[in-house]
């Protein structure tokens, strides 16, 4: 035994005088998904990545595992060795502002709130995500063949609902368009009310959900719940193209995960990876200040991934609409709205 | 664990007072238990990728996140108040012969209780409200436990059982009060409750220090728990039934007490303490209830009072060490970008080591008594 343990005690003594980092360091707090999401942890994580890339800064993680999590994560990143913190999540929010408020003098950026009043310390990163939706409720309508496309959530907050009210507008657009009645299964923007998992972790939930809508004659669904919408789309993979396609949302899901990539129809963008960047380049550079960012489609903070396999499928005429649909929420001619 | 419950009864039911190898059992055991999970920690490490580097970085960040600064034994004490109490009540329970696996349920159904009796009335001032607030956890803790403890007093039903579905029903009664319009938080649409206003809140011990020490005046509601379960078990009548009881049922039963009610009894108690650390946790760390609030400290807790072989100042141990390897966890993360899913392993092999005591026995002979009596059961 004490032999053992003096072998390990030597170890770890040697491997931790190694350590003697003083770059520029980027610290990220994630959400309940796990870092290895296929989406909005890892697309926000990506944007650290790319920063030690382009930058070579050093980037440390903290995955939650339960909400309760959040504040005891982001207090053990206060040793002094984050130049900035991230966080990622809505649900952060108020675990941010009160860490932020503790220590005035770190750096905070979150995804998904806007604070108000705004924080001296920490800039807030929202996104436009119903415009880059209301082009994928356009794109279902006019792919969809049985007339019913379908929408699900993880949890009834702005953030997800912003991508099901943009989803729903760019449906009644087309069916105002061409005189079609294509309907959407999931949510109802004026109720505020809809199909939501409760989590961003079930993958089985996933798979019922999309299975649910299937079942009531959607041959689209777009998942927003994370890891969850991975298990609608191996549900689409069972069933084949033709009968379920599904959407992908935060990042391009045919790049991560491409064992489904024949069901993606398209991704709607939410370039949180951008906006981490930013934040952080922001925060290298002396430049970073507090307030709010957002990501438009003006900006491409948000936009529609490629169609990748449906790329022949999409109709060039549907494509020149979008394109027109784009160019009109951008200069404000159509309004992302009831 | 594939042990059965009736070898991890025995296990835990053995009775104290047995000089040398009560020490083995109380302190030798569970230290080895701990530095072969410790080690098999590092082999699923290894078995992982980790280089060794690495795994040196992880274990110093364990020990360093864990004790060695103020804010870590301020995250360690933080995080082993909820699982010390809930313990105590478990430990209490295992004493009794009863194998309660409702902490979890009873934990939430308490905290709850807390958050809507403690914002209902925030007109009270904090010395009437914090501790009534307390009290309204334990009561509705003890309430809800009561109903599997009755259930197998009155017809038999297994209290494994019938905990593990109250524990179910715990998770959809919050998620139903949370979208209460009395309960939900104002201008939001996701469940999560109203807060905890500031006169029911359990306060800040240290930040004068520093705001980030997150201790909290529970500390010293847990190590009075310690005591007073302590002095139940071992100084009581009623703590005599409970043992008497869980010795061998039909002995107390024969000797004329009341089997039936100490059931219910030592089931309320120990729902009783599950409760207050769930009214301890909102009162003093979440603020608010959110679904699922309890996240796994029920379950942690069972593992604690095993760890602790069922004895208060064992599960005080235990409780600060499960404390340790959480907040440690979080550092060997943050440092060496080690998965905090790891120390869930190691926790769970502390648990299999603990329950097997004849295991690490035949691991380690030389750790022992070598006469082999104390060995055998």
């Amino acid at each position: 035994m004490k032999f053992l343990s003096k072998i390990g005690l030597a170890a770890a003594l040697v491997a931790g005088s190694m350590t003697a980092a003083n770059a520029f360091t980027a610290c990220q707090v994630t959400d309940v998904g796990g870092i290895d999401d296929a989406g909005f942890n890892q697309t926000a994580w990506k944007g650290v990545e790319d920063a030690k890339a382009a930058m070579g800064i050093e980037g440390r993680f903290l995955e939650s595992q339960a909400e309760t999590d959040y504040a005891a994560n982001l207090n053990s990143l206060n040793d002094g060795s984050c130049d900035i913190i991230v966080t990622v999540g809505f649900l952060m929010g108020d675990a941010t502002k009160a860490a932020a408020e503790a220590n005035p003098n770190q750096k905070y950026s979150i995804v998904d709130f806007a604070y108000d009043p705004t924080i001296p310390n920490v800039l807030g990163q929202v996104f436009a995500t119903d415009q880059a939706a209301f082009l994928a409720g356009y794109l279902a309508a006019g792919m969809s063949k049985s007339g019913v496309v379908g929408t699900f959530g993880g949890l009834n907050i702005p953030p997800v609902t912003a991508f099901m009210d943009g989803f729903v507008y760019g449906v009644n657009h087309y069916n105002s368009q061409h005189g079609t009645s294509v309907s959407v299964l999931g949510w109802d923007p004026a109720a505020k009310e809809g199909l939501f998992t409760n989590n961003f972790e079930s993958l089985d939930d996933g798979r019922a959900f999309a299975q649910n809508l299937y079942d009531e004659g959607a041959d689209i669904v777009m998942p927003v719940a994370g890891p969850v919408g991975l298990g609608s789309a191996a549900l689409a993979s069972e069933l084949g193209a033709d009968a379920l396609k599904i959407i992908g949302v935060d990042a391009d899901q045919v790049a991560t995960d491409p064992d489904h990539e024949a069901i993606y129809l398209t991704s709607v963008l939410k370039r949180m990876d951008s906006t981490v960047g930013a934040a952080i380049a922001a925060a290298a550079d002396g430049t970073f200040a507090g307030g709010l960012t957002v990501g438009t489609l003006e900006n491409d903070g948000v936009g529609l991934a490629p169609f990748h396999a449906f790329e022949d499928a999409v109709p060039a005429e549907l494509k020149a609409e979008l394109d027109a649909v784009r160019a009109g929420i951008i200069d404000g001619s159509i309004k992302v709205g009831m | 664990m594939s042990l059965s419950n009736q070898d991890l009864q025995k296990a835990l039911l053995r009775p104290l007072g047995r000089g040398r190898q009560e020490f083995e059992d109380l302190v030798v055991v569970p230290l080895i238990a701990v530095v072969i999970a410790l080690l098999f920690g590092m082999v699923v490490m290894l078995a992982t990728g980790v280089d060794i580097g690495t795994i040196g970085r992880a274990f110093v960040a364990l020990a360093k996140g864990a004790f060695g600064s103020l804010n870590a034994v301020s995250e360690t004490l933080t995080a082993a108040i909820p699982v010390v109490l809930a313990g105590l009540g478990l430990g209490l329970g295992f004493r009794a012969g009863l194998f309660n696996i409702g902490a979890e349920g009873q934990i939430l159904m308490g905290g709850l209780a807390a958050v809507i009796f403690g914002f209902s009335f925030d007109h009270l001032p904090f010395a009437i409200l914090m501790p009534l607030t307390l009290i309204v956890a334990m009561l509705v803790g003890a309430a809800y436990a009561a109903i599997a403890g009755a259930l197998r007093a009155l017809t038999g039903a297994h209290e494994v059982i019938s905990t593990i579905m109250l524990n179910l029903i715990s998770y959809r009664i919050l998620d139903y009060a949370l979208r209460q319009p009395f309960v939900q938080k104002e201008g939001r649409s996701d469940p999560i409750s109203k807060s905890v206003p500031d006169a029911a809140q359990l306060p800040k011990l240290l930040d004068w220090i520093d705001p980030n020490l997150r201790l909290h005046a529970g500390l010293f509601l847990m190590l009075a728990m310690v005591l007073f379960v302590w002095w139940l078990l071992f100084r009581s009548k009623i703590g005599f039934a409970f043992r008497a009881s869980g010795e061998n049922p039909d002995a107390a039963k024969y000797a004329g007490m009341p089997s039936g009610l100490i059931i219910v009894l030592a089931m309320a108690t120990a729902g009783g303490l599950a409760g207050l650390a769930g009214g301890a946790q909102v009162l003093g760390v979440l603020e608010r209830a959110s679904p699922g609030f309890s996240a796994g400290l029920g379950f942690d807790a069972i593992a604690v009072a095993l760890l602790g072989r069922s004895h208060p100042v064992g599960i005080l141990f235990a409780g600060i060490l499960f404390g340790g390897l959480e907040a440690g966890g979080r550092q060997m993360q943050v440092d060496a970008g080690v998965s905090i899913d790891l120390i869930g392993i190691i926790q769970a092999l502390i648990v299999v080591f603990i329950a097997a005591p004849l295991l690490v026995r035949a691991i380690f002979p030389w750790g022992f008594r070598k006469d082999g009596k104390g060995a055998a059961e």
